[in-house]
């Protein structure tokens, strides 16, 4: 599902990834771990196609509405209700029902009594609660998650766990904890 | 209504309900254009060439659109919203033309206070100045949200995004104050309705660009 050789990302003077070859195939749940700068967020990015290799071959099989992508930021507004949001996205990915859809992500995720908030009064661990039913709103065949449990409680944790556990899409996770993840890992991945 | 339509009718919906919420740019635009009129009102001399007092209105209407275009994606910066759009299997032209029709939606409204106050300050208004400023309109938001969506993803975008758009609508302001004071408009308005058409299909065309690396 996902093929890269001899990938390379330069920003400037600065190489964030160097040569990296990775296969991913279609059910993989690959970790990703490393250090501060070694690239996790950059190897997703690429994989999203929200940035582009400086060098190498990158083929992701899979086409860009299929895919779930959890980023540092929560790709939300804060200025419209968690409902309101995740209803926004639904219509742009074309899902049928999307007001149930949503309505039935807040609920699994434990943001049904707030879905009439504005996602700007959220905390850190709603937010984060948000942008991962956004990011699952859509039932993606390759999720490519950045620390998916930042800013989670443990209730939090345990809904992602079981999001995680149910799901047999590709994933790419990267985060600082693997051992959260290691039951469900097919394969990891050191960036040094 | 095709999926193209709604997708552009569901982003510019969003672009007013978080103007109408969060009144960030509108009021800044309209007390600009009031303060703007104003201030020129009294520094011109009496007895001023309909020329001169036609140009501050225009050199107003692009200083108020640059003012409304800084904001712009400022709602996508916060929390990087922009790119959960580009990850969407939308088309990528449909945000462009979905934050030109609220960026033009602001426009108009600044228009419907600057134009009366012009008329009240200056002199009244012809159907052919009110066709100028309506034509563009139009030119200002295409060619203006391209550039905002450039900007935004640079950190001096406060100093780019002027330095971009003010060249590039120069001919807008020849345009506009020719169709306001020339004895003959029609001409000035087919410039002004060609530069629009121009621009519109660039900018359609090219935004997909400009928001992938």
């Amino acid at each position: 599902m996902i093929r890269a050789q001899n990938l390379s990302k330069r920003f400037g003077d600065k190489r964030v990834l160097e040569g990296l070859d990775l296969e991913v195939a279609r059910g993989g749940f690959v970790i990703v771990t490393g250090p501060n700068g070694s690239g996790k967020t950059t190897l997703l990015r690429l994989c999203a196609g929200l940035a582009a290799p400086t060098d190498g071959e990158l083929d992701v099989y899979v086409p860009r509405g299929r895919i779930g992508f959890l980023g540092h930021e929560s790709l939300l507004y804060g200025e419209l209700t968690a409902l309101e949001n995740l209803e926004l996205y639904g219509r742009l990915y074309r899902l049928p029902e999307r007001r149930e859809r949503s309505g039935a992500m807040l609920e699994r995720f434990g943001l049904w009594r707030v879905r009439n908030e504005r996602a700007g009064t959220f905390s850190r661990g709603m937010l984060q609660r948000l942008a991962l039913c956004r990011t699952f709103l859509h039932d993606p065949d390759l999720l490519l998650l950045d620390e998916p449990f930042d800013g989670l409680d443990a209730e939090g944790a345990e809904l992602l766990h079981a999001e995680l556990t149910e799901r047999s899409a590709t994933a790419l996770v990267a985060t600082h904890d693997p051992e959260a993840l290691e039951p469900r890992a097919t394969a990891r991945l050191a960036l040094a | 209504m095709s999926d193209y339509a709604a997708d552009v009718a569901a982003l510019a919906r969003k672009d007013l309900l978080l103007e109408l919420r969060s009144r960030d740019t509108l009021p800044a635009m309209l007390l600009f254009v009031v303060s703007a009129l104003t201030v020129f009102h009294f520094a011109l001399p009496a007895g001023s060439s309909a020329r001169a007092e036609t140009g501050l209105l225009w050199i107003a209407i692009v200083f108020t659109a640059l003012l409304g275009l800084t904001r712009a994606f400022a709602a996508e910066r916060e929390h990087g919203a922009l790119d959960g759009l580009v990850l969407a299997p939308s088309d990528r032209s449909a945000i462009w033309l979905g934050k030109t029709i609220g960026v033009t939606a602001f426009l108009v409204l600044a228009e419907l206070v600057a134009l009366p106050a012009f008329a009240l300050f200056f002199h009244s208004l012809s159907w052919e100045l009110v066709a100028a400023v309506a034509l563009a309109d139009v030119g200002i938001a295409a060619i203006g949200t391209v550039l905002a969506a450039m900007a935004a993803a640079s950190r001096a975008r406060e100093l780019l995004l002027p330095l971009m758009f003010l060249p590039l609508v120069i001919p807008v302001v020849i345009g506009g104050v020719g169709a306001s004071v020339a004895v003959n408009p029609g001409s000035f308005l087919a410039f002004l309705a060609l530069y629009d058409a121009v621009f519109v299909i660039l900018c359609w065309a090219s935004f997909e660009y400009v928001v992938t690396e």
